[in-house]
């Protein structure tokens, strides 16, 4: 029986790299902002530089918080996705991030634009406050301003089916019944 | 022709050897200015004890990424203007990075089996080296023969020295 040992063993080690396999192997990082309120902020907007936004001002819907850049590849990828999503009726606002004005905006034109309006955040730090470490980057925030969902990467229509849209549909709901409370 | 490849060996390594010098890519230098000797000494220990959450192997001391960067200009900014000690920067990222923004994870109950899982998995396998090769030591039996066996070869060597 002993000399089936090492046998045993290594038919546990292949059962086991056998389910990593189909394991989801997420190296993204587990966000700490979960269920917390979005940072402080007051920025810019994109299209009207005089205007000033701050964290008070996204209150008051659900919706998907963008963080982009046209200098960012996936970001265009995932870009017709968003107009998609938009002209569905999803909110979206986005977080114009470490850009430049004139590049973004002429993005936008060629590419289409899904956004409300866009916060500018040409340093970075609002998205060191969200630990965005990359672009792109999407929460989602309920009306209340709470984050309560991230996804690291490009959003299509899986991301968007699986994860995102369940989620999406119950704080609307939420937000149907505080309102009507 | 074994002088041949002794002599290309040696022109190999020496390529090899100036390819090792070049390699140490250094981190984009910054003229970083502080106000105190102690903050630079606080800034370096806590580039290398923040990791860099693109290259997710380096710490921000090491990474060229753009948010290593910006997360160096970050500490530079709590510790000059903030005037944050060494926790409170490490309390920032840890608040919006998670745990995992730590380059030396912390020591909890969870963390433990990172910690010491491979020297218990050492020791382990030192303990079943030290059990096989004990098995395999030819083990030597002297029993002696049996009192039978004792009568029988007397019997055989008075039988040989009578004939």
């Amino acid at each position: 029986m002993k000399r089936f040992i090492p046998l045993i063993v290594f038919i546990a080690f292949c059962g086991l790299l056998y389910v990593g396999l189909f394991m989801d192997s997420n190296t993204d990082l587990p966000s700490p902002l979960l269920d917390k309120p979005l940072p402080e902020f007051s920025a810019s907007t994109l299209r009207n530089p005089e205007k000033t936004v701050t964290e008070k001002e996204l209150a008051g819907q659900v919706f998907l918080l963008n963080v982009w850049g046209s200098w960012c590849p996936p970001c265009k990828i995932e870009h017709p996705y968003l107009v998609n999503l938009a002209k569905q009726g999803v909110n979206i606002i986005g977080v114009n991030y470490k850009d430049e004005r004139d590049n973004a905006l002429t993005w936008l034109e060629r590419l289409g634009d899904p956004y409300q309006y866009n916060i500018v955040d040409a340093e970075g730090r609002f998205g060191i406050n969200l630990g965005v470490y990359g672009a792109p980057e999407t929460f989602l925030v309920d009306h209340n301003g709470v984050i309560r969902y991230k996804h690291v990467g490009i959003v299509d229509r899986q991301v968007w089916e699986d994860d995102f849209k369940p989620r999406y549909q119950a704080l609307e709901k939420a937000m149907q019944e505080d309102v009507t409370q | 022709m074994i002088l041949l490849i002794k002599r290309s060996c040696r022109s190999l390594l020496s390529v090899f050897a100036l390819l090792l010098l070049l390699t140490p890519a250094q981190a984009v230098i910054q003229a970083y200015e502080f106000d105190e000797p102690e903050q630079r000494e606080m800034f370096n220990r806590l580039n290398e004890e923040l990791r860099c959450p693109m290259c997710q192997n380096q710490s921000i001391a090491d990474s060229n990424a753009p948010i290593a960067q910006d997360l160096r200009r970050e500490v530079h900014r709590l510790l000059t203007e903030e005037k944050a000690d060494e926790e409170t920067v490490i309390e920032f990222m840890l608040a919006r990075y998670g745990d995992f923004v730590l380059y030396r994870p912390k020591m909890e109950a969870r963390t433990l089996v990172l910690w010491f899982g491979p020297l218990a998995l050492l020791l382990l396998g030192l303990f079943i080296l030290f059990r096989l090769l004990k098995r395999h030591q030819p083990q030597v039996e002297d029993q002696g023969l049996s009192e039978q066996d004792q009568a029988a070869l007397k019997n055989i060597l008075n039988g040989k020295d009578h004939d």
